[in-house]
C-alpha cells in the first residue's frame, strides 16, 4: 500500500489535470483533427444514401458544426466552440452526478454491480 | 457514427426514443449505486472528457475517419449505469447545440453510440477480468480490448436499425460488411484511446476506477493477510 499511497493524487489535482486536457483537447488539439468524413457518413456516400438525411433542426444555432459563428478566425471559432462543448457537458454531466449520487462513501458496495 | 435526421424512418426513431428514454431511467436509479462523495465529481469529468475526445477524429482509411464513441471507456471509470447517463448527456449537447446528430435521431444515438457501446464494453470488460490475473496492470489493457469490441457491434446495430426502418433500399449485406469493415478500423482507435485514458487514472487514483474494485478489494485483503502473518 505504502507504493500507492506515494503515488496518490488528490481528487482535486486530478480533476483539475482531466479538465486541462478535456480543454485542451476540445479547444487547440480538435483544430488538427481529420476533416475527411467519418465511418457512417463515408459509408452513406459510397452507398448511396447521403441525399436521404435531412436538414438539422439547429443547423443554424450559433455553435453548429463546432464553430462560433460570431467569430471570423476559425482556430478561435472552432476552439471557442470546443471549450463552451466542455463546460455544458460538465456543468450537464456533472450535476446530475451530485443530485443523485449516495452522501457518504459508497467502498462497501464492491460486489452490488 | 453520428446518424443524422432522415436516415431512419419515424417509427424506427420513436422506437430507439422510447428505448433511450428507459435506458436513461434505469441508469437513473442504477448510477445511484456507483456514485458517492468520493466519486461523484469524477462522472461529470469524464462525460467532458469523451465530448473533448469525441472531436478528435482520426483517420482510419483513405478519405474515412472516425473517432471515440466513449461507452467502454466511461463504464470502466465511473461504472456502466453512470456511462449511460455521461454518454447520453455527450449525445443531447452534440445535437441540440452542435447539429451534430439529428433530432429525431437523438434516440438513436444514445442507443447506438451510448447504450451499446456500454453494454457491450462492461460485459467484455467484466469477461476479460475472470480470465485475466487479479492486477491492476490488467484494468486498462481489459478496458482497450473491450472498447475495440464494442464499436463494431454499435454499427451492426445500426445495420439492424436500418433494416427495420432505413429510409432507402439497399443490400443489407453490402451496408453490414462496409460498415463493420471502417468500424473494426475505427474500433482499433477506440481501444488505444480507452486503454491509455485508464492506463492515466489507474496509474494516479486506481481507487477511483470503478472497474478496478474489485482488484483494489483482493489486493488490500492480501495485503492484510501478509500483515498478519509477519
Amino acid at each position: 500500500m505504502t507504493r500507492v499511497a506515494r503515488r496518490r493524487v488528490s481528487t482535486g489535482v486530478l480533476a483539475a489535470g482531466v479538465l486541462l486536457v478535456a480543454v485542451v483537447l476540445a479547444g487547440v488539439v480538435s483544430f488538427y483533427a481529420d476533416s475527411d468524413p467519418d465511418g457512417l457518413t463515408k459509408v452513406s456516400q459510397d452507398q448511396g444514401f447521403a441525399q436521404t438525411e435531412t436538414e438539422h433542426a439547429t443547423s443554424d444555432g450559433p455553435f453548429a458544426g463546432y464553430s462560433a459563428d460570431f467569430v471570423g478566425d476559425d482556430r478561435l471559432s472552432g476552439g471557442l466552440a470546443g471549450v463552451v462543448g466542455v463546460v455544458v457537458v460538465l456543468a450537464l454531466a456533472g450535476g446530475l452526478a451530485f443530485v443523485v449520487r449516495r452522501r457518504g462513501r459508497a467502498d462497501e458496495t464492491v460486489d452490488s454491480a | 457514427m453520428h446518424v443524422p435526421d432522415g436516415f431512419l424512418d419515424a417509427p424506427t426513431s420513436v422506437g430507439t426514443g422510447v428505448v433511450a428514454v428507459a435506458a436513461v431511467a434505469v441508469a437513473l436509479r442504477g448510477a445511484r449505486r456507483e456514485l458517492d462523495d468520493r466519486t461523484a465529481p469524477l462522472a461529470g469529468l469524464v462525460a467532458a472528457f469523451v465530448f473533448a475526445v469525441q472531436m478528435l477524429n482520426f483517420p482510419v482509411a483513405s478519405g474515412t475517419s472516425g473517432h471515440l464513441m466513449g461507452g467502454a471507456l466511461a463504464a470502466v471509470l465511473v461504472g456502466p449505469y453512470t456511462a449511460v447517463l455521461c454518454t447520453s448527456t455527450v449525445f443531447i449537447v452534440q445535437a441540440l447545440l452542435f447539429a451534430d446528430g439529428g433530432i429525431t435521431a437523438l434516440g438513436t444515438n444514445i442507443v447506438l453510440m451510448g447504450l451499446t457501446t456500454t453494454l457491450v464494453g462492461w460485459a467484455v470488460f467484466r469477461a476479460l477480468q475472470t480470465v485475466l490475473p487479479k492486477r491492476l496492470s490488467s484494468v486498462a489493457p481489459a478496458a482497450g480490448v473491450a472498447a475495440f469490441v464494442s464499436v463494431p457491434v454499435a454499427a451492426l446495430l445500426f445495420v439492424a436499425l436500418y433494416a427495420i426502418g432505413g429510409t432507402a433500399d439497399l443490400s443489407l449485406s453490402t451496408l453490414a460488411t462496409a460498415m463493420v469493415g471502417v468500424h473494426v478500423l475505427i474500433g482499433i482507435g477506440e481501444g488505444v484511446i480507452t486503454a491509455l485514458a485508464v492506463a492515466s487514472i489507474v496509474a494516479v487514483r486506481p481507487d477511483l476506477v470503478y472497474g478496478a474494485r474489485r482488484v483494489m478489494a483482493v489486493r488490500e485483503l492480501e495485503v492484510r493477510t501478509t500483515g498478519a502473518a509477519a
